[in-house]
């Protein structure tokens, strides 16, 4: 068993999340815990280094934005946060690049792997195919 | 450590491993004892449920999520009964004379080998679907490659009683599809293969395996290891490595075979893909159906292929460039979405190869070109067209910043899509044709086997597997696969009497 990696960043994570898919500011708890516990047994697969380095991305991320808006990531409106993470996956760095690109992914694993999410997209895929259409 | 004996062992169970079962099955009416080990499971009929996340998780190595080393490209392989051949579409492509004949391999003959594909293909019972089984995802493909002075060419599929369920990437749920697990595997088993799956091969030494069985997890899918968990030392007069074109040449370099065998790991390519989507206005057929019936091949032309796809919410989510509002919309217009799979055809550089790390995992080094890249666009505004022509509203470009656009600006997709925006980290580009690692050529000079498979200087030690080829092949692999691993076969049967002293 490893360390949850989220609870300590629970905050800012979440407004990341809802930065990378805006309805799941929608999420109720139920919502939250499973994305949530898609994205920490992604996680917990990942040597401890990666694991580390998750956090401290999602802790880079809640003061970064400080420096140009005087608050961290978690205090700032929706289209700020967005402009921030955007600048970020812009960024000359490609670590950074990488960075926001893997906690994206994770994201959005969390909540389009979820069957509900996939549903209310329109997602229909049936392993009965054509009878299940017909 | 456990001991065990063989006459052959093959480590790998996809379209190489599963072909050299088959086709050493008869040497078992002999009394030869042939022993497949497998890495993955061996999943029951029932758990191929299409859900996305578990059937990621159950049959790709690492979830689908292997990255290269320097983590901007995602490179899915198969890991279960059947390998890659059981997350493929059954798309049964021969290899193109030109690119055989490009190979330069002394031994190999593109008649040769495209008959050897022709026999799995019968095997596999490779067609054509009927046009009442496409979806609208494909027609509009057709459709849109005709209207932008294409051509686009239908897939055969080795398919039986395909059912559309659109899931073929996550395993066939109906059982259609005719990989090495519901064709080659079970003949060879029949024959008096033995098959020991969660068998993770660590090491080869002289004439014998090194490996660690893996007990079944709590919740795991597939059926338990056929061998109780632990250590084995497994020796067999013949080792035949199909652990495709990372775990070969990683499993050779963790061994130490990379003195005698200075090209062990180069020549890696892996066709580079974007999955680019558009928006209809309207509702279109693409999540039920053969996700990929058509293509259109311009790999001589333009050193791209573009393939028709259509692939789950958070795949799609995935590999859409950025997130937010935008990002959002378009995955609400997932019933509207057309997709199209970009595949460009990168060469061998010596930059590109397989390592491995201290531990002896496979690392990936992969540094896009210029002329990858260049295809990659080349292919993106192909596709635009194709999009756009078909009727699309919006097309999503990644090499387009914004990644929109827009169909009123259907007439600028060669000046809004160009390389400077092919950032990467950003843009997310994934790969499932793995070759190279282990490629075949004249000495150990220039390649690590034979034209057979033979590794130079290592008669017992034998590979069958796209880490084979030279340099990529240009087109869907499996069936080439399919040809060398009969080959390697073929050479195997014939050197087994001096190589096994019965004589």
């Amino acid at each position: 068993m490893t360390d949850p990696v989220l609870p300590p960043v629970q905050r800012p994570f979440r407004a990341l999340a809802t930065t990378v898919v805006p309805e799941a500011e929608r999420l109720d708890g139920p919502g939250w815990a499973e994305l949530e516990r898609i994205v920490e047994e992604q996680l917990a697969r990942r040597p401890a280094a990666i694991r580390r380095q998750f956090r401290f991305l999602v802790r880079l991320l809640e003061f970064l934005p400080v420096a140009r808006f005087g608050r961290p990531f978690s205090a700032l409106d929706a289209a700020r946060r967005l402009r921030f993470l955007e600048a970020v996956q812009d960024a000359p760095l490609l670590l950074l690049r990488r960075g926001v690109w893997g906690l994206r992914v994770l994201v959005q694993m969390g909540y389009y792997g979820q069957a509900e999410r996939a549903a209310e997209i329109g997602y229909r895929a049936d392993p009965r195919g054509w009878e299940a259409r017909r | 450590m456990i001991e065990r004996r063989y006459d052959i062992v093959i480590v790998g169970s996809g379209a190489g491993g599963g072909t050299v079962a088959s086709g050493l099955a008869p040497l078992c009416r002999d009394g030869l004892r042939v022993l497949v080990l497998e890495k993955g499971a061996r999943l029951l009929d029932h758990e191929f449920t299409g859900r996305e996340l578990d059937m990621a998780d159950a049959l790709y190595e690492d979830g689908g999520g292997f990255l290269t080393a320097d983590g901007t490209m995602t490179l899915a392989f198969g890991r279960a009964y059947g390998g890659s051949t059981v997350v493929y579409t059954g798309t049964s492509l021969a290899a193109p004379e030109r690119v055989i004949r490009a190979w330069d391999v002394p031994g190999l003959d593109h008649a040769d080998l495209v008959g050897r594909s022709r026999k799995y293909a019968e095997q596999n019972n490779v067609h054509s679907l009927a046009p009442d089984l496409l979806n609208d995802n494909n027609r509009l493909f057709v459709e849109g490659c005709a209207k932008a002075g294409y051509v686009a060419e239908q897939f055969p599929l080795n398919l039986r009683g395909c059912k559309g369920s659109s899931l073929c990437n996550l395993g066939c749920p109906n059982l259609a599809k005719q990989g090495t697990h519901r064709v080659q595997l079970p003949a060879a088993e029949r024959g008096g293969v033995e098959v020991v799956t969660r068998a993770d091969v660590r090491r080869v030494e002289d004439r014998a395996v090194l490996v660690r069985v893996h007990a079944k997890a709590h919740g795991e899918k597939g059926s338990s290891s056929e061998w109780g968990p632990g250590d084995y030392r497994v020796r067999a007069r013949i080792v035949v490595l199909a652990g495709g074109a990372i775990g070969s040449p990683a499993l050779l370099l963790r061994s130490g075979f990379g003195l005698r065998l200075p090209r062990l790991g180069a020549g890696f390519t892996c066709h580079p893909a974007h999955i680019l989507v558009a928006e209809h206005e309207r509702p279109i057929t693409n999540d039920v159906g053969h996700p990929k019936s058509f293509y259109l091949d311009r790999a001589a032309e333009e050193r791209f292929v573009l393939e028709t796809c259509m692939y789950f919410p958070f795949t799609t989510a995935k590999n859409l460039t950025g997130f937010g509002p935008s990002h959002s919309a378009l995955m609400r217009a997932f019933p509207r979405l057309q997709m199209i799979l970009v595949l460009a055809c990168d060469k061998a550089v010596p930059q590109n190869r397989v390592t491995v790390d201290a531990d002896g995992n496979p690392v990936v080094r992969y540094t896009y070109t210029r002329e990858t890249v260049e295809a990659m666009v080349r292919a993106t505004r192909a596709s635009a067209r194709i999009f756009f022509a078909a009727g699309a509203v919006r097309v999503h470009a990644p090499e387009s910043d914004p990644p929109l656009i827009d169909r009123k600006d259907a007439g600028r997709v060669d000046e809004l899509i160009a390389a400077r925006h092919f950032k990467l980290g950003k843009v997310s580009v994934s790969a499932a044709h793995l070759m190279g690692g282990c490629g075949m050529g004249r000495s150990a000079e220039d390649s690590v086997t034979d034209a057979w498979g033979r590794v130079h200087g290592v008669p017992w030690l034998r590979v069958a597997d796209a880490s084979l080829f030279p340099d990529s092949v240009e087109i869907n692999p499996y069936l080439t696969i399919m040809g060398l691993a009969d080959r390697a076969a073929e050479g195997i049967r014939s050197d087994a009497p001096t190589l096994l002293g019965t004589a």
